[in-house]
This record gives structure tokens, sequence and C-alpha cells, in this order.
């Protein structure tokens, strides 16, 4: 096997607890996002635009929705002779196998997929996060400044910051402190979770910290901070540009919206920077002799009869007559009848609402969630329909 | 038992009056219906029948249907176990191109050769269809046909030209026309045919030996008496699309919400090459009614009655109303278009106003400003 310069480790097991009913049956990065993609497909995106071949993605949690979208990685060119996509569970070994116990655990027990392409450099990143970031760039960054490790941070408002790992930077850009999740933000340049190690010291840490039976086996909480206690060369990279985290309802269903306005943040249709994904294979949608679509995104395969308004429609949605969606989410092949009302939710996937159901309400600012499969008749009332 | 028919879709002198469209392109790769090609009703009928074998007799420009066949993968064609094979003329004399199909099978013999099926299933492209050819496979074996063509009663056919049948009481075809011919018969034939290979091989060699080259005009029209050739009867929606005036029509045809879930549908989904294009974005000015939109396309005018394609923009101001407009078709603000087709990547500036007839509607070839 010929050597690689960098390999990525994708982090990909996340349950994503806070996404309630979206995450019953399928993993955090594998939530549908924007119409058509799922979450994780940023990720693979800028990978492959920034020219890296092979990708280690690290699943643990319900991964069987994950594992068919990503297949051999034929959507972002990874289906190579050398390297490619390997799909990484935890798995049984001679003394015993465990689930991966932290981030860092997931690749310590993956140390030998690593050396077999025997890198420079691993970058670690998560299906998380919707983003457009050419890690190239981050990496010659990497190599001029000869950091044994360089983090990607980015400003985020005061009040957000206690919901990330937050960082101190010298005037050259070292990284002096890191904190995780501080109650009292001391700072407000985020970490947005995305490593580039040197790997003969990452490799060090990683069994450093196994050996330690307090860890927690975390990047943030435990490798991070043991690396600056040993006084290494931590440097940050500071990106600039559209990045959210859609761990909760409210941001997936923001970071929806966000691509709505009249010149979004993150360009979906830049064809410099495309974001690959499995395709539906469906016919162009048809919008119907009553349709009335405006600020919307509508996938091929839908059928639209009624009014939609600052929405987001996935492939194989059905919008009966008479139908009003505002500022909504609706997952594939989710059916709605006629003289439905839809305000400010997400429908999940496959989900039946049937003719005069009311979800949601133009008064009320919460988000109602209605989960994959659910079918929903006029007989239920709001309350029954399950909230975030 | 599909596993036993081979696939071929025969493109030697297809049928083509589509004028500026096929000025670079053979009529299988014309875009059609918003995201497809002609040639991939005929192929994905094939595939979603079980057939794992086809071949594709590409003749002339077919530069654009290779770009777009590719490997097959968009087909699932480009495995171990099936496999697409594009075959154009295997010659050095550009003469050899005029001459008739059979030659072209005579030259692609070992295709059939190599293989180790029974049947054949021979097809053009520019039927617009959705056919499951297992039923007509058990029919002909069934009837003991020598050969089955798949054929539908259809007395309109919006502008396009297809040959005509008529049968005994039997069902036993007794004539084909060209479309021309006096023949009075609201039977149309769709030009796919299924006949032992053992047969179509000897049609061939017996055919050329006489000096006769076209396939269905020579071998099977002149031998009706001889052969027993039946028609199977096909009832899901079928556009033959040879005309400018029936690629317009049949393309408003898809606007009608039973014929787009039937075309594309049923039995089986219509695939085509993947593009990787956005969700179609629309504006906050956007009005859009009975219109078909594939993904990739900004909207921020009005659309009516209107086929868009992959990667169009639609201007502010600008009413696109019974037209079609290709792949990244750029309409500029306040246009006002009303019976246009547009090919690909013809941009309109600002302020144009195009108007063409239902029958003769205006027609801008590839990579024109206007």
């Amino acid at each position: 096997m010929g050597r690689k310069e960098m390999i990525a480790m994708l982090l990909a097991g996340g349950e994503g607890k806070r996404l309630g009913v979206l995450t019953k049956d399928l993993a955090k990065p594998a939530v549908p996002f924007g119409g058509k993609y799922r979450i994780i497909d940023f990720t693979l995106s800028n990978c492959m635009h920034s020219g890296i071949d092979t990708v280690g993605v690290l699943t643990q949690y319900q991964p069987l929705v994950l594992n068919t979208h990503l297949g051999i990685g034929s959507p972002w060119g990874m289906d190579r002779r050398d390297g490619g996509m390997a799909v990484l569970p935890p798995y049984v070994k001679q003394k015993g196998g465990m689930w991966y116990k932290g981030t860092a655990n997931a690749i310590y027990q993956n140390m030998g997929f690593i050396d077999r392409f025997d890198p420079e450099y691993v970058l670690v990143i998560s299906g998380d996060h919707i983003y457009k970031m050419d890690y190239d760039l981050m990496l010659r960054e990497h190599k001029r400044t000869g950091a044994d490790v360089t983090i990607a941070g980015i400003e985020v408002g005061w009040k957000e910051a206690s919901r990330f790992g937050v960082m101190h930077v010298s005037g050259d850009g070292k990284i002096t402190s890191f904190e995780e999740k501080p109650k009292v933000p001391t700072s407000n340049l985020a970490s947005m979770g995305i490593y580039i190690f040197s790997w003969t010291v990452l490799q060090q840490y990683l069994i450093r910290d196994e050996a330690n039976r307090l860890s927690g086996n975390d990047f943030g909480k435990d490798i991070i901070p043991a690396m600056l206690q040993d006084n290494m060369h931590l440097h940050s990279y500071q990106f600039q540009g559209y990045w959210k985290d859609v761990g909760t309802i409210e941001s997936l269903w923001e970071a929806n919206m966000d691509l709505l306005a009249e010149k979004p943040a993150l360009d979906l249709n830049d064809r410099q920077w495309r974001i690959y994904s499995v395709n539906p294979n469906r016919p162009g949608h048809v919008a119907g002799p009553e349709a009335d679509i405006v600020s919307s995104l509508v996938t091929e395969g839908c059928v639209v009869e009624g009014r939609v308004e600052r929405s987001v429609l996935f492939h194989g949605v059905q919008c009966g007559a008479n139908t009003r969606i505002d500022d909504s989410v609706i997952m594939p092949n989710v059916r709605i009848g006629r003289g439905v009302r839809i305000y400010r939710a997400i429908v999940g996937e496959g989900a039946i609402i049937g003719d005069g159901v009311t979800i949601g309400s133009p008064d009320v600012q919460t988000i109602t969630v209605i989960g994959s499969d659910e079918c929903v008749t006029a007989s239920h009332s709001l309350q029954e329909v399950e909230q975030p | 038992m599909n596993r036993n028919l081979l696939g071929v879709i025969n493109l030697i002198h297809e049928s083509d009056e589509l004028e500026s469209l096929t000025a670079f392109r053979c009529p299988a790769s014309v875009p059609f219906g918003s995201r497809y090609r002609l040639v991939d009703f005929a192929l994905s009928s094939m595939v979603n029948s079980g057939i794992s074998k086809v071949a594709v007799f590409a003749h002339t420009k077919y530069r654009s249907l290779m770009d777009h066949l590719g490997s097959g993968r968009h087909w699932d064609l480009h495995h171990r176990q099936s496999r697409l094979f594009v075959l154009p003329p295997l010659t050095d004399d550009g003469n050899e191109v005029r001459r008739g199909d059979l030659f072209h099978f005579y030259q692609n013999r070992d295709y059939f050769n190599r293989s180790d099926m029974d049947y054949v299933v021979i097809t053009r492209s520019h039927m617009v269809c959705n056919v499951d050819f297992g039923p007509v496979l058990e029919q002909h074996v069934e009837t003991g046909a020598d050969i089955t063509v798949v054929c539908k009663v259809q007395s309109d056919l919006l502008g396009g030209t297809a040959r005509k049948v008529s049968l005994d009481g039997a069902g036993r075809i007794t004539g084909i026309q060209d479309h021309y011919g006096r023949l009075d018969s609201d039977l149309v034939s769709m030009e796919m045919y299924i006949m032992r290979k053992e047969l179509l091989m000897e049609i061939v060699d017996s055919s050329l030996a006489q000096g006769k080259d076209h396939l269905v005009r020579q071998a099977i029209m002149g031998r009706l008496d001889e052969l027993n050739v039946r028609s199977y009867l096909y009832d899901g929606y079928l556009g033959v699309v040879n005309t400018v005036e029936s690629y317009y029509r049949n393309s408003l045809e898809l606007l009608r919400p039973d014929v787009w879930r039937s075309l594309f549908f049923e039995p089986g989904p219509i695939f085509t090459k993947v593009k990787d294009e956005p969700p179609a974005r629309y504006c906050s000015g956007a009005k859009t009614s009975n219109s078909l939109i594939a993904n990739g396309s900004i909207i921020e005018g009005t659309v009516v009655n209107s086929i868009i394609f992959r990667g169009v923009h639609v201007a502010k101001g600008a009413v696109v109303r019974n037209s079609i407009v290709m792949q990244n078709g750029v309409i500029g603000e306040n246009c006002v278009l009303d019976r246009v087709i547009l090919d690909k990547d013809v941009r309109i500036e600002p302020f144009r106003e195009l108007r063409g007839a239902e029958s003769v509607p205006f027609l801008a070839g590839k990579r024109k400003v206007i």
C-alpha cells in the first residue's frame, strides 16, 4: 500500500440524543439535511475537494442507514484501489471487544488502520457539522508552523460559546489554553472539532491516554489538555465562513432555513464546491396548476399542489391541494394530504399527514417534530404530536 | 426468464426529424423530460425487466451518447454479471456507415454468439415509454411466434411518425407499413422486436446474402408471409419522439400527473446519469404553475406550463410559458418566452421576447446567445 501524506478519520458514531425522534433509527450524521443530503455529506465532500482520498468512518450508534448511505464511497470518489473509504465499527478482539469509549478511544482502536497507510498527518473530523472547508489549506498552515496539532477555530457568539471547546490564542496563533464546554467562557474562539495531528505525536498521546484509567478518552477533554500541559506546540487555524453545529432540533431547523436566504451563506449551487450525496434518481418535481412556491428548496420527485413558503422539501414529498407549508423541513417521501397547515415543523422521512391536519401554529415559536413513518390524522390533537 | 434475454438498442439509421436538436447528437441522446435523454427509456425498461446485457449500436454523432452512458453505472450495468456494450460501426470505409442495420448486426455478431442467452430484444431509442419485457417474452414463448413486435393502439401520435401495423383475427401481423403508407390502422409499431437469437442470426446471414441490409423494412416486412410475426399490446404511455412537433407536444404531456407517474415510475423507475445538482431553488418573487422542474435550477421569475431542466436560471421578471428550457439555460431579466424550445447552454439576454407556434415552436440551438 502506498504511503499517504494525510488520511482522515471521521467520527460518525454520534447518537444525537438532542435530535429526539429524528435519530430514533439512525445516527446523527445520517440525518437528512438541505433537501437531498445527509449531514455527513458535507464533511465527505470537503475531504474530496481537499484531495483526501482515504477516509476511515468510525460508526457505532444505529449504523444501518449510515452504512447503506456510505456504501463503498462512490458518490465522493472514494471507491479506490489504494485507500478510499473504510467504515470502521467497533469489533471483537481476542481479549474481548468493546464499544468506542470516546472520540480518542475510537481512533486508538483503529491505529492499525491508520498504520497501513503510514501517513505523516491525520485529520480528525466529525460528521455532525454543516460547512465547506478546504482541509488542504489547513494542512499547509500546519506544515508551515510545524505544530504538533492544529485545531480549526471559529468565532462564535458569546452566548453560544459555552456549548463548545473554547481556546485562547497568542498573537502568532499558538493556543495557550483550551477549555471544553466552560460554564463561563473567557473566549469566543470555538474549536470546530477539526484537528490535524502529526501522526507520530498523536500515536504517543493515544497510547498514553488509553493507559490512563481516569481519562474519558475524548479529544477535547483529555488529549488536547494533556498536550497543552506538556507544552507541545498547539496551533489554531482560524476559519472564516459558514459553520453550523446541527446537534439540536433548533439548530438543525435554523441551518435548513439559512439555505433559503436570497444570498445564502452556504451556497449549494456553487459548482466549484459541489456537495455530493447518493442521488435518489427521481424525475423533475411537479408544480401543479394551483401550486405557489416561494423562498423554498424543492427536490426531484416532489408533487406540489399547494402553497409552500420558506420551506425545504426533500425528494418524493407530496403536498396536496389547499395545503400550506410555512417555515418547515419536510424529509423524503412524506405524504401530505389536502387542506393541511404546517408551521415551523420538521417532518421525518415517510410520515403521512392526513387531510385537514394542522401542525404547529403561526404564533408559537417552538418547532414541532413529527418522527419518521408517523401517521398524523385530523383526530390527533397537537399535544399528541411528539414535541422535542 | 429474462436472464435469457439479450438487449440491443439499435441506433442505426434511426428516424430523425428533430432539426437542430440532433445537429451534433444522435436522437438517442436528445435531452427529454427535465433530466433524461431519449435512450434512458429503452435502457431503463430493459434493466427493469431484468436484462443484464445491453448493446447500444451507436451509429453517428454518438459523442454525447458515450458521455451519457459511460460505464453503464447509472443503470447498474457495470458489474461482473451485467454489462453495457457501446458498439459503434466497425469500419474504415466511410461508405459502410450508410449501409443498413443488418450489416452492423453482422459486424457485431460476436456480441450475440458469445452470449449464452436464447432470446434478443431489439429496440430503438425514440419511443418514450416504460415497458416490462417480461410479459412480452412470456407471450412470445406461449404463442410460439417467430417474432413478437410491441405495439400500441394510438390514433394521435402528436406529430410523431411511426409504422402502422395490421393484424388478422388471431393476432398475427399481416401488414406493416411506413407512416405515410395507406394502411388504415391505429395500431402503431413501437419498433421493439423479440425473437430467438438463432433466428436473428439466420435473418442477418440470409438477408445480407441476398443483398438486403435492412432488418425491419426488408427482412421482417418482406417475410411476413413466411414468419409468424405477432403483436404484443402495450398499454402504458407512449410518446413517439422523432419530430420537433412530437418532441414539444410529448414533453408538455408530462405535465399531466397521470402521465408523469406512469411514464417515470410504472412498472419501474427511469434511470439517467446523475448530476449531483442541489434542490431547485425558488426565490421570493417566484411564480410557478403546472411545470416540471429539475434540480439545480433557480427560479426567480414566472414559469407556467413548462419543462425546466437541471441547472436552469430564470431571472427576476422573466416569464416562461409553454416552453422547454434544457440544461444550464439562462433566461435574463424580464424576458418573455412562449412556445420555445431552448437547447442546452442557451442564454437569453434581458428583455428579449421569443414566441413560437404550437406545432412550430421556436427552437434555439445549443449554446446560442439571443
